[in-house]
């Protein structure tokens, strides 16, 4: 197992320095000035070429490349030129908007998806696996964006002042205080230590802080405000994942051990959760692992539409502003994490079927 | 279920005579006794008609405004939908689906996305195939540092969330439509190298590519048209699947602004003009929203059935 995780570590390193590579090509391929874009169309000579040479945009393209991966490798990422802010620091900031987001919609779809796919596939050719799959089919075919703003006015406006209502776009309604919970629990920490970073990343993100401090205003609110673009964005995920969980279980169901099982008199549901359903888990990691990188793509949309301000929508800004620092970090960030993603599910993947590594 | 192979009268799993009938012929049966690829098929018959016969539906002009009509009409930005036949006024003029901002016919629009619909899906995943069969052959075929080279440049391009890479790409490229195809279609390439690179490597080593090899075939003829065309099928259902997203995307670009820019009847960028009017012109959101679905789910349920239609496990009975 040691030799194959490490085996998967080395195949990363061409790709991670690949995606350097990409990234900062594309920030650099960009038409037009980022001075003048920052600065406006007005900047003269004298004021872009201090601003150039202030964010090393004056040097030879292969230093700068250089000077790039060397501040990666120390976990720099660069400025954003737009907020005057590292990249880092604008990272913890929008990140737990979007990883909020992403997984209560990722958790939102195993929910649903796996059950859906486990009775689909147990009911085979009944009604209730062809309304699934039919809905499975429709979900995937669904434009994220379309169906956020449609759930916006069904649940805004035409279900208004009924118990169905919910908000169309935000995080917290307005009045509504965040603090931190780590500040509610009178807890004295230097800003510049560890636990400082991790506990106010965790505070960001509304959810966990409600119910870390015991607000159940916040957590009411929170949630609500999280229902609609959480649900849109899991459409996709809870389609596929109840497509696969249905056809691993199909696969899984027609085993002679599953009919041996059967044989030997134990109880269906022994069978169906026990026998079937833990070796239909397999296939089903790599989808949940995949989607959950599908998830930031779609976020992008999602934030667009319910206004809320994560990295995708920080990354779509970033671009209409042609700040490479955002575009360039945030994208190599995005893609790191997606390697990262593959890496765990492959191991776990590895871990879970021993073929694999054996191969 | 497959027993029937072994009955001297080649049945297939509907008991129907497989004698001198092709595979394609197969398929086509299969494909057509399926419930989902055929109301798939339907949808995408419906599309097709309406996108060739695009001019002679719309009742008006996509781009000309309302108040340059031959003749002008009196019409407001953003009316609701009027249709004559559900007790709409006679003396209002007839918008099946309203008008948009730009006192547009919506219908006359949303006609006319159709064409642009299916030319973006199909224009994109060609582009696609093309170059990431080229790819994925030449990686599969001669294996060691080129199949490297192309693997792990595939590997990059698959490490960045399909429609990030697009934004990207889009914004280097310049946004329009075709720049969002080429994007689109960039970031398609790794899923048929992969697909054709994965037939290629287990083609090449049957015996009738051996035997090309031994009767002195070149590499061109041997790669090209021996291993290629036995490679089709998976080529053929990732293709179908693939003008499903690909058309997703497309919309998602240009819902940003990123892809087809106004005027251009585009579902996508319809829907992004006049998305911050969902709450007072739904129509103007519902209704192309509806159009990129229905487009979408009838690529996904036709790619869906050829999967299956094309099942090698099914397939081998013939």
């Amino acid at each position: 197992m040691a030799t194959y995780i490490l085996r998967r570590l080395l195949l990363s390193i061409p790709v991670l320095f690949g995606i350097l590579f990409a990234t900062f090509a594309l920030a650099r391929l960009i038409p037009g000035d980022p001075c003048r874009a920052m600065l406006g169309e007005k900047a003269t000579k004298v004021v872009c070429d201090e601003f150039n040479h202030r964010h090393g945009l004056d040097r030879p393209i292969p230093i700068q490349f250089g000077v790039y991966v060397n501040e990666i490798a120390h976990g720099d990422f660069g400025n954003s030129f737009r907020y005057s802010k590292p990249i880092t620091e604008l990272l913890m900031e929008r990140l737990p908007t979007t990883l909020e987001l992403s997984i209560s919609a990722l958790l939102i779809s195993i929910f649903i998806g796996i059950p859906l796919g486990v009775i689909a596939a147990v009911r085979h050719n009944s009604w209730v696996d062809v309304i699934t799959m039919m809905w499975a089919n429709v979900g995937v075919s669904m434009p994220v964006f379309w169906l956020g703003l449609m759930l916006a006015y069904i649940f805004a406006l035409a279900l208004k002042d009924t118990f169905f209502q919910l908000p169309p776009s935000g995080r917290l309604s307005p009045g509504i205080i965040t603090v931190p919970f780590f500040e509610t629990w009178a807890m004295q920490l230097s800003e510049d230590s560890f636990a400082f970073t991790i506990f106010d990343f965790v505070s960001r993100m509304n959810i966990p802080n409600a119910i870390l401090s015991g607000n159940g205003e916040l957590l009411k609110d929170a949630v609500t405000h999280l229902i609609l673009p959480a649900f849109a964005l899991s459409t996709i995920p809870t389609a596929l994942i109840a497509r696969m969980t249905r056809s691993a279980m199909l696969e899984v169901l027609g085993q002679d051990y599953i009919r041996t099982a059967r044989a030997k008199g134990l109880v269906r549901r022994a069978v169906i959760m026990k026998h079937a359903f833990r070796n239909a888990l397999l296939p089903l990691a790599t989808v949940i692992g995949l989607s959950l990188g599908g998830l930031l793509g779609g976020a992008v949309l999602t934030e667009t539409v319910f206004n809320l301000s994560g990295v995708g929508r920080i990354l779509y800004d970033g671009i209409t502003a042609r700040d490479y620092g955002i575009i360039q970090g945030f994208t190599v960030v995005i893609a790191i994490f997606f390697v990262a993603l593959n890496l765990i599910v492959d191991i776990s993947y590895a871990y879970l079927d021993p073929r694999i590594r054996l191969n | 279920m497959t027993t029937q192979t072994a009955s001297p009268l080649k049945l297939d799993t509907e008991g129907l005579s497989l004698d001198s009938v092709s595979l394609w012929q197969i398929t086509r049966r299969r494909l057509f006794r399926r419930k989902s690829s055929l109301l798939g098929m339907i949808i995408l018959a419906i599309l097709i008609v309406i996108a060739l016969t695009a001019q002679w539906i719309a009742p008006y002009d996509p781009i000309l405004s309302m108040l340059d009509a031959n003749p002008p009409q009196d019409i407001g930005k953003r009316s609701s939908p009027c249709i004559h036949a559900l007790g709409c006024a006679v003396d209002q003029p007839q918008h099946i689906m309203g008008t948009d901002g730009n006192i547009r016919d919506e219908f006359s629009r949303m006609v006319y996305g159709a064409r642009l619909s299916l030319l973006i899906g199909i224009s994109t995943v060609t582009f696609a195939i093309i170059i990431g069969t080229v790819l994925g052959a030449l990686g599969g075929y001669f294996g060691g540092w080129i199949d490297n080279i192309i693997m792990r440049v595939m590997d990059v391009l698959l490490a960045f969330p399909s429609l990030l890479l697009a934004i990207a790409i889009v914004t280097v490229i310049g946004p329009g439509l075709i720049n969002a195809l080429i994007a689109i279609g960039i970031v398609s390439i790794p899923a048929y190298a992969r697909v054709v690179r994965g037939s290629v490597l287990s083609i090449r080593e049957m015996d009738f590519v051996s035997a090309s090899r031994a009767l002195g075939g070149n590499t061109y003829d041997i790669l090209f048209r021996r291993i290629l065309p036995n490679a089709l099928t998976p080529l053929i259902v990732q293709g179908t699947l693939g003008i499903a997203s690909a058309i997703l995307d497309a919309a998602a670009l240009s819902f940003l602004g990123l892809g087809a820019q106004p005027p251009t009847p585009e579902w996508g960028s319809m829907l992004g003009a006049e998305r911050n009017q969902v709450f007072t012109a739904p129509h103007l959101v519902f209704y192309p929203g509806l159009a990129i679905m229905l487009t979408v789910l009838a690529f996904n349920l036709l790619g869906d059935g050829l999967r299956d239609a094309l099942d090698p496990r099914l397939a081998h009975m013939s």
